[in-house]
């Protein structure tokens, strides 16, 4: 083992020392391309995704690309984000949760009845609704792992049973229309910009995208560093660089447009505040590597002191919380609680996180990434309602593209 | 080349990331001989079948397969049946639902006018039952049956393809005596019939006792190939072709004992299997000492697994009718494996792929995964002193693996043993059970982790192994205890305990 001296990272890439002597650029792109191989899932959805954006921006006459539409497809995208994290963990843990559409529409209606009908506070009565949601977790995460019962078949009864509540919680009044400002601002306000900024371009947006920038840059070269300290495989410095500043470029430019239209959306705030605690649960706590562990092994994983019941109930739990988010994202950005909210919600969360690159076996997936394939699925949505294609076009055109990626992933994790 | 080799395998180089796994072998298997290969763990033995049998498809490995002259480029499994190659993995691919016959047709069904002749298919598959000498009903359900007869299963299945080349991974690592003894037997009558057998094994007593031909590789090269006939095919020399140097002592010696007060207890345990209602255990009671190791001896499907996983938090729900567990002078019925572990108890699996490992997972993952709050700093786990943590034990038990950041899953089964071993020795147990702990691990590996169970005792640690080699349990155990169908059968001071007593009490009811 390790007998030539070439570093780890060049093993790993399976190039000997004969391609380097071929030029710098030359084992650069030889090395793209095994990348490219090697990795293929992850690096799909990336390309799947400029590919869509590119050809919405051609399709519709650049109105993909203008400040508005960002914004538009930011605040589009929160409500299926936070699902998808929550979709992420069940997906990893090898269940389904196909009820998490509704419990979102059902949340929904109740936050508007309770604010509009009964007068209650805006923030009473958004905790009351995220106790309702954490009660609904807990009833379906209770059947999955108490009594045996498969999520399929629970969440299943869960979509007819929450579907039948919001039809009949709005039955009498039809279409709640939401007048709380507080509650609107959550999926149509802008964070604040310093006083008397009159220069057009949304300041404090473009210092959080530094920071932000600056940040990921940081947390990627301490990575590396750890990482070829101990010898781990990692790709060469110049594709590394190539990432950063591709990355970098990307946020940059979407908070150009996010700042000279109103700055960057609540919405966004709750999103990234959600995926950044998720992000930190699943990679560096007990509770993630839990999570993990059962997903890829659940036998082994309750052998190794692994509380299998616990963790499960928790992501159902989780899941129905953050489908009561996902409600009032979704009701406050249409200002309205309607009895069709929630229609194929849980769809566009599965489809999110399998595209993001969750294997369909579990064990695997990550929240981030996840992220990315919202961005797909509702890149896709805006862009068809930007042409104004019909909405039954729209759902043959993200299944075929939903089962492409999955087949996609199925066939590279195969080998 | 002369029509006197079946096989002959040219210049073989393949690799994986971070690991040359095979890098210039040179394999030749002469027509109908029994060809072993052996070689510690990581060699590169499994891989160079898998490249053989097609798994590693042409054009991912660099070399020749020659085949009755020919060379083959498979693409598939499917391809390397076609041309007569059979492979049995160690772990058996059988559908455990479905019937004996219908196992040993599945992918080549015998057809008549486009629907599957069942007749012809039974009265088939009793023909290569019986060439395996294997007397069960073929439509009992193959899950009913033991491992040695499921793995007799594989090679009636194996043979009813017509092959000609038949290829066992590690076949005898999870039988018992008895039906190893069997299956060599088994090859050596299907080598009568002109099959041509590749086995490899770490068992080198069977390896000495069935081989003509010896063929030894060491970190992904071929060392020597030994004729039976005229080479000196001695265990000895065999293992100083396989580590590059010789081991005198297969079970090192302990200095000194201490051996003191009763550490673990267990008391008239009583269980059954909840969906047959079949009693596993009745009235079972044993103790373990500091400083001691005991044995837990008995045939296969003794209940001596079934025993250990009631005791440790019982994951798989046995109904438990009577009994009580004692650590420490503590009452401990565990109800969680999770409680087994924070009062010290740690088991090695048997089963290291089915309920031992996340293979899916890396070396450091699997290493940590029963002691986190270890590596908790403040919130979160601390990424390098985990890491320090799985490269130290990679060092100290030898686990050959790229970085702790391979997927364990990619490595060789001795080497994934070792991380089941590394995870549980990080859990700190007072009491240590191992289930089997060196199936299928090399001779050095072996002496390593016996050397390592030695120190873990000088500790204060109990040990208590199951293995069902007696061999290994004469030579580790201070004290052992037999088992027979669910049940303590005897007790033994090692100063007493001989071949005879101990197989006598293990068959007794
Ligand atoms: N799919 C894979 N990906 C990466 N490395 C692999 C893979 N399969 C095998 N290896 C590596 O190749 C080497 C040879 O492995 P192999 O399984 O052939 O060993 P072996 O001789 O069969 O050992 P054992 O006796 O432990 O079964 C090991 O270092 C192993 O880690
Ligand atoms: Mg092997």
């Amino acid at each position: 083992m390790g007998k030539s001296q070439s570093t780890a990272a060049d093993i790993a890439l399976g190039y000997d020392d004969e391609s380097r002597s071929g030029g710098k650029t030359m084992a650069a792109f030889k090395e793209l391309i095994t990348l490219i191989k090697t990795n293929a899932t992850s690096y799909m959805m990336y390309f799947a995704l400029v590919v869509i954006m590119l050809v919405f921006q051609i399709w519709t006459d650049g109105k993909f690309f203008t400040a508005q539409n960002i914004t538009n497809l930011f605040n589009q995208a929160a409500y299926v984000a936070v699902l998808a994290i929550g979709m992420t963990l069940i997906l990893i843990l090898k269940h389904i949760d196909l009820s998490c559409g509704y419990v979102a529409g059902l949340s929904g209606a109740v936050a508007a009845i309770m604010m509009e009908k009964m007068g209650v506070n805006v923030w009473i009565a958004m905790l009351a609704v995220l106790l309702m949601g954490l009660a609904i977790g807990f009833y379906q995460g209770t059947l999955v792992t108490k009594f045996g019962i498969p999520a399929f078949i629970t969440t299943l009864a869960g979509m007819f049973i929450f579907r039948g509540l919001l039809t009949r919680s709005l039955a009498k009044s039809g279409t709640i229309i939401v007048t709380d400002e507080t509650f609107k601002a959550m999926c149509q306000g802008f964070i604040p910009d310093i006083p008397g900024n009159t220069t057009g371009v949304h300041i404090v947006t473009m210092i959080i995208a530094c920071i932000a920038v600056a940040a990921f840059v940081w947390f990627q070269v301490r990575s590396r560093r750890n990482k070829e300290k101990y010898d781990f495989p990692v790709v060469s410095l110049s594709i590394f660089i190539t990432g950063c500043i591709a990355v970098s470029v990307v946020i940059l430019f979407a908070a150009w447009m996010l700042a000279i239209n109103k700055g960057i959306p609540i919405s966004a705030c709750i999103v990234g505040v959600i995926l950044a605690g998720y992000a930190f649960m699943l990679s560096k706590t007990k509770l993630g590597r839990h999570i993990y562990g059962i997903g890829g092994n659940d036998q082994a994983a309750e052998l190794s002191g692994v509380d299998v019941k616990k963790v499960t109930l928790f992501a159902f739990c989780s899941m129905s919380v953050l489908a009561a988010v996902a409600g009032f994202l979704y009701t406050s950005r249409l200002s309205s609680a309607t009895p069709t909210a929630g229609l194929a919600f849980e769809m566009d969360a599965i489809a999110s996180s399998y595209i993001g690159g969750t294997a369909v076996s579990g064990g695997i997936g990550k929240v981030t990434n996840a992220i990315i394939g919202t961005f797909v699925i509702m890149s896709l949505t805006n862009g068809m309602n930007l042409m104004s294609i019909d909405i039954s076009y729209q759902y043959i055109v993200k299944g075929i593209i939903f089962i492409i990626a999955v087949a996609f992933d199925v066939k590279s994790r195969k080998k | 080349m002369s029509d006197e080799y079946i096989l002959e395998m040219r210049n073989i180089c393949k690799e994986f990331p971070g690991v040359k796994a095979l890098n210039n072998v040179n394999f030749k298997v002469k027509k109908g001989e029994i060809h072993c290969l052996v070689g510690e763990n990581g060699a590169g033995k499994s891989t160079l079948m898998k490249v053989l049998s097609g798994v590693w498809k042409y054009g991912t490995y660099t070399g020749d397969i020659v085949l009755n002259g020919e060379i083959q480029q498979f693409r598939s499994i499917a391809d390397s049946e076609n041309k007569g190659i059979a492979i049995i993995y160690q772990e058996l691919a059988l559908f455990p639902e479905l019937s004996v016959y219908e196992n040993i047709f599945m992918g080549h069904e015998i057809m008549r006018n486009h629907s599957i002749d069942w007749n012809e298919t039974i009265i088939q598959a009793q023909k290569y039952l019986e060439k395996v000498r294997l007397k069960v009903n073929p439509a009992a359900a193959v899950k009913t049956l033991n491992t040695g007869k499921q793995q007799l299963v594989e090679i009636a299945k194996a043979l009813s393809k017509n092959c000609s080349l038949l290829i066992f991974d590690e076949p005898t690592s999870s039988l018992n005596e008895d039906d190893s003894e069997n299956l060599l037997n088994i090859m050596r009558e299907l080598k009568e019939q002109g099959i041509t057998c590749i086995m490899i094994s770490h068992k080198l007593r069977e390896v000495t006792a069935i081989a003509d031909t010896i063929t030894v590789l060491r970190d992904g090269s071929t060392i020597c190939s030994l004729d039976a006939a005229t080479d000196d095919i001695s265990e000895a020399n065999i293992i100083k072709n396989m580590v590059g140097r010789t081991i005198d002592d297969i079970y090192p010696k302990r200095t000194e004992k201490h051996i003191s007060d009763i550490m673990f207890e267990v008391r008239n345990l009583s269980a059954e299997d909840r969906a047959t209602g079949r009693q596993i255990l009745k009235d079972v009671s044993f103790n373990v000492r500091r400083g001691e190791i005991v044995g837990l001896q008995g045939l296969m499907g003794a209940g001596r697994t079934e025993c250990a996983l009631a005791v440790f938090g019982n994951p798989y729900k046995y109904k438990i009718t009577s009994g009580d567990v004692w650590i420490d002078g503590e009452r401990v019925n565990f109800k969680t494996p999770k409680q087994a572990i924070k009062k010290g108890l740690a088991y090695v699996s048997e089963d290291r792929k089915g309920n031992g490992l996340v293979l899916i997972q890396d070396v450091r993952y699997n290493i940590s995964i029963a002691n986190l709050e270890e590596l908790i700093k403040r919130v979160s786990i601390d990424d390098n002193k985990e890491i320090g943590v799985a490269n130290q034990y990679r060092k100290e038990i030898n686990i050959k693996t790229p970085t702790v950041a391979q997927k364990v899953g990619n490595l060789s089964g001795g080497n994934q043993q070792k991380v089941q071993i590394a995870k549980w020795l990080f859990s700190h147990p007072k009491v240590l059970i191992l289930d089997e702990p060196t199936r299928g691990i090399d001779v050095g590996a072996k002496y390593e982790i016996y050397s390592i169970m030695n120190e873990l005792v000088a500790q204060g640690m109990s040990i208590i192994m199951i293995s069902s080699e007696l061999p290994e349990v004469l030579g580790m155990s201070d004290r052992l205890y037999v088992m027979s169908e669910g049940r303590i059968t005897g007790e033994l001071p090692i100063e007493e305990a001989t071949e005879e007593k101990v197989m006598k009490m293990a068959i007794s009811a």
